[in-house]
């Protein structure tokens, strides 16, 4: 016999996820979930990120790797609190194993929890984590066509970083064409061009973290 | 890549789905994938096939139907279809930014087949 189901097949985690987000709301924290690539500046973001704005605000940092917890180590250098999960091949964080590193951190009185997703930007789009923005990180090594190649990752994201400008005179790359694709299905999406190695347009991604933290309030 | 823990998720909804109804031999799954929602069909079918193998819903056949993506114009509001993941030109006034995803990024289970 036939039985329809229409039941979405990631349920699972959107319930979980929205545990998370009431989670967030009750404790007033701010959450962002971070995509990119590997190798696009998602750790070196939040180095730059913890170590500029510690005095002002109080952080915790989800790391998601496939192996190590060298990320981990590194973000706990600049003193925020920071807890590894290794999804040991998985590709991406789900709602569940975040629930689970939650349990590691202090949540009293946090101000913003980063959540450092896996290096892909594929997969991490269709898992919700309870967060209130997603950012995703692009770095300009990888070429301008990323946003039109991965139209969900910037359809959902709130802000787009694009990385490594200090890198700009030695490769190929439009910022404009990287932002009009990137807007082709979100034409709300920030983008900030950056370079966490200098610092460069750093300013306004603080800018923003300031405004999204005032208004979780 | 994440197909895997899809799979996983369709078998955990079918079996509570065949409990609720009291069957036990799956014969069809019918899956519906929006075209952005980042499912490799081939990829899909193979982690149902490793999942499934000698167990109870072993040889149960997986259907993938794909949800073409639809969008509203950002500008004039013309409801298209796009067959490509490029820019999405307006094929009524052009315009390239900020058009609505109506449809394109579902994925869940429609219908089983079950005895």
């Amino acid at each position: 016999m036939e039985i329809n189901i229409e039941r979405n097949i990631l349920e699972a985690n959107d319930r979980l996820a929205v545990d998370l987000a009431d989670l967030f709301r009750t404790k007033s924290i701010l959450c962002l979930n971070l995509m990119s690539s590997p190798g696009a500046g998602k750790t070196s973001l939040l180095e730059r990120t913890l170590a500029d704005l510690g005095g002002e605000f109080k952080m915790a940092v989800v790391e998601g790797d496939l192996q190590t917890d060298n990320d981990a180590r590194r973000v706990a250098a600049t003193g925020a609190q920071a807890v590894q999960i290794n999804t040991e091949g998985g590709c991406h964080l789900d709602a569940g194993m975040v629930q689970k590193a939650l349990a590691h951190i202090d949540l009293d009185g946090l101000d913003i929890l980063f959540i450092e997703n896996v290096g892909n930007l594929v997969c991490p789009a269709e898992f919700s984590l309870g967060e209130d923005h997603k950012v995703t990180l692009l770095s300009v090594t990888e070429g301008d066509d990323k946003p039109e190649k991965y139209p969900l990752m910037f359809s959902i994201s709130s802000v787009a970083l694009l990385n490594k400008v200090d890198l700009l005179p030695y490769v190929d790359f439009d910022l404009d064409k990287a932002a009009r694709h990137a807007k082709a299905l979100n034409k709300d999406i920030i983008v900030m061009p950056v370079s966490c190695r200098d610092g460069e347009g750093l300013g306004q991604w603080y800018d923003w973290l300031r405004k999204e933290r005032k208004n979780k309030k | 890549m994440h197909e895997m823990s899809v799979a996983q998720s369709i078998l955990e909804i079918i079996r509570q789905e065949l409990g609720k109804h009291g069957l036990s031999r799956l014969d069809t799954v019918v899956v519906k994938a929006g075209r952005l929602a980042g499912i490799v069909p081939d990829a899909l079918l193979f982690a149902w096939e490793v999942l499934t193998k000698d167990d109870e819903f072993d040889g149960s056949k997986l259907v993938i139907e794909e949800i073409p993506l639809v969008l509203r114009c950002g500008s004039c509001g013309e409801e298209f279809t796009s067959e490509t993941n490029m820019l999405f030109p307006c094929p009524r006034c052009g315009e390239e930014l900020g058009h609505a995803i109506l449809s394109g990024r579902e994925m869940y289970i429609e219908k089983v087949e079950a005895e």
